[in-house]
């Protein structure tokens, strides 16, 4: 009996070949639905920035004609500027959060409760935070306009101010963005190693010298994914135009996401080809960014195995 | 630590940091809670120019009137939102602990490719797929649908998905794994009874970010869906505002209604929250 049982079993193919194929069966049905879905798109939207198409008709060949008709589109330099300063001013998200991260750092009384209320901003859909700050910004009642009010004579009613709306609106953005980045540099505070933090003091390092030399090289990872996740935040920037201020007044708050919905879907579109080929500008601007973030991460892999 | 922790400053600077921290929270919710004095405030305080004063009275009825008082109620966008967001969530965990499996445990010519495609189409704007993503959905006759606009969430939160199962099963003690092989156990025995029961922690962080993620997406419900009958809560209450203008008692409560599941979720899980959030900020 012992014998029979030390007979190898027969090596079936599928026994064979078990470990080659497992990881494909596991990875199919995702990778088919991101295919579908993600990969894809991105290839027709290429095309498609190619003609002229209503949605409803054949499409019509235009070659790079909605590239040239960007060119002098007023409309669409506006929205390029606009996502310039949305990319500039939302990476004040990044010292501020830290500011609020090493004010929250202490271990006092109910000090939990402080950081998940500060947090608590980035929980609330984009649509609340917008609707909350034309509340807040409202001509007549609105808080800022009577704060404005009190202390110069005359309110400003900033959303409808062509040259504040677009800074109207990124100080809501921020306000989510400011909480997460805090939450990010929390969690690495919560992991710099005190040895070296106790060193440096002995060594008479403090403030800003010990932040600089001593805590930002060891919060590293933490800068870099708050960076990520804010560039790709400012670039993505649609609820909140959409909801505040519907690009306006006279088209002056438009961000690239909003003029391509614009121009695709709403009621002055149907012009999805046009549409295309300002997303496929977007997509360069964002590939620029994430080209950076996917070279850094191959060599940190590389680093690791 | 740093800052240096304040039980070593001096009893001024400590009464100063105790004083310091409500006024600095308080700065920091103001929008947050003005919008709830508002929903709470009666239409009449409004009309009087009452903003900021004392309500006259607790109006509960403006969360009453959002249910009722409004041509489609908010209960049923807020049925609608859970709707996408449920399936989503449970597609995307399925999905994302197989990729990440795969990617995670096999090392094979591929795997660090496919691993940057989905980091990569995980970052790239949404407007490069609006147009045929909308097609799509037409074509298989899922425009305005609830299963349209969760399918399309699936797979692109699977990509994220992707990111962060792989990573947390990478970090698994392989010789787990190695040592069931020796075994002879089948690969799909190491997944289901080794490797999934080690995720329950990246699953429970996902699970709460997803349904946050999805509970507040507004761009792809307006380009999805169309009707109140299938529009989650934020589209619907974007439509909901252009009927209200200026009755900000009910805009205010609206928003806070809309707010409440996501909230709630991340107070209730509030570590599993953050462990998702912060997968990678530290080394």
């Amino acid at each position: 009996m012992a014998l029979a049982s030390e007979t190898p079993r027969p090596r079936t193919w599928w026994r064979r070949n078990q470990q080659r194929l497992t990881p494909w069966l596991f990875l199919a049905p995702g990778m088919a639905m991101f295919v579908f879905y993600v990969i894809y798109p991105i290839i027709a939207s290429f095309r498609l920035s190619l003609y002229d198409y209503d949605g409803l008709s054949a499409p019509e060949w235009l070659g790079l004609a909605n590239y040239a008709e960007l060119w002098t589109d007023p409309a669409f330099t506006t929205s390029l500027y606009n996502n310039v300063l949305w990319l500039v001013l939302y990476l004040l998200a990044v010292p501020a959060g830290l500011f609020i991260a090493i004010f929250l750092n202490q271990a006092v009384m109910g000090i939990r409760i402080y950081k998940s209320l500060f947090f608590f901003p980035f929980v609330i859909s984009q649509v609340v935070v917008g609707l909350m700050f034309a509340w807040f910004y409202a001509p007549n009642f609105g808080l800022l306009y009577n704060v404005i009010e009190y202390f110069t004579g005359k309110g400003v009613a900033i959303l409808a101010d062509p040259d504040l709306a677009t800074y109207g609106i990124i100080a809501a953005g921020l306000w989510p963005q400011i909480a997460y980045v805090m939450i990010l540099y929390l969690t690495g505070l919560n992991n710099v190693a005190p040895d070296q933090v106790e060193a440096a003091r002995l060594d008479g390092a403090k403030g800003w010298k010990m932040l600089w030399y001593v805590i930002l090289p060891q919060l590293r990872p933490a800068t870099f994914i708050a960076v990520v996740v804010t560039v790709i935040g400012a670039l993505r920037s649609f609820d909140l135009v959409s909801i505040m201020t519907n690009g306006g007044p006279f088209g002056s708050t438009r961000v690239l996401s909003y003029y391509m919905y614009e121009q695709a879907l709403s009621e002055y579109g149907y012009r999805m080809g046009y549409g295309a080929a300002i997303a496929v500008v977007l997509f360069a601007i964002m590939m620029v960014f994430i080209s950076g973030f996917i070279w850094k991460m191959v060599r940190d892999e590389r680093g690791v195995h | 630590m740093f800052p240096r922790p304040i039980q070593q400053a001096s009893a001024q600077s400590r009464v100063l940091y105790q004083i310091a921290l409500p006024v600095a929270l308080l700065l920091w919710l103001f929008p947050l809670l003005g919008v709830a004095v508002t929903s709470l405030r009666p239409a009449s305080d409004l009309a009087a120019g009452n903003y900021f004063g004392m309500p006259s009275a607790i109006a509960w009825q403006n969360y009453v009137d959002v249910f009722t008082k409004t041509s489609t109620p908010m209960s049923q966008y807020i049925l609608n939102s859970f709707k996408v967001t449920i399936p989503t969530v449970i597609g995307t965990l399925i999905l994302s602990t197989m990729t990440g499996f795969a990617l995670g445990v096999y090392r094979f010519r591929a795997n660090l490719l496919v691993f940057f495609m989905f980091v990569a189409g995980n970052f790239v704007p949404f407007q490069i797929l609006m147009v045929p993503v909308r097609d799509l959905t037409f074509g298989m006759g899922l425009y305005n649908t609830s299963a349209g606009l969760a399918l399309f969430h699936i797979a692109f939160q699977t990509g994220f998905c992707t990111l962060f199962m792989r990573n947390f099963i990478s970090a698994l003690p392989r010789e787990l794994i190695e040592a069931a092989r020796v075994e002879g156990v089948a690969e799909w025995r190491i997944f289901w009874f080794i490797v999934l029961p080690l995720m329950r922690p990246a699953i429970a962080a996902l699970a709460v970010l997803v349904f946050t993620f999805i509970w507040n997406d507004f761009f792809w419900a307006t380009v999805l869906t169309t009707s109140a009958s299938t529009q989650p809560v934020t589209a619907g209450l974007s439509s909901l505002n252009g009927q209200w203008i200026a009755q900000w008692h009910l805009v205010s409560a609206g928003s806070i209604v809309a707010a409440l599941p996501p909230v709630l979720m991340f107070f209730l899980m509030q570590k599993h929250f953050i462990a998702g959030l912060t997968l990678g900020a530290v080394k």
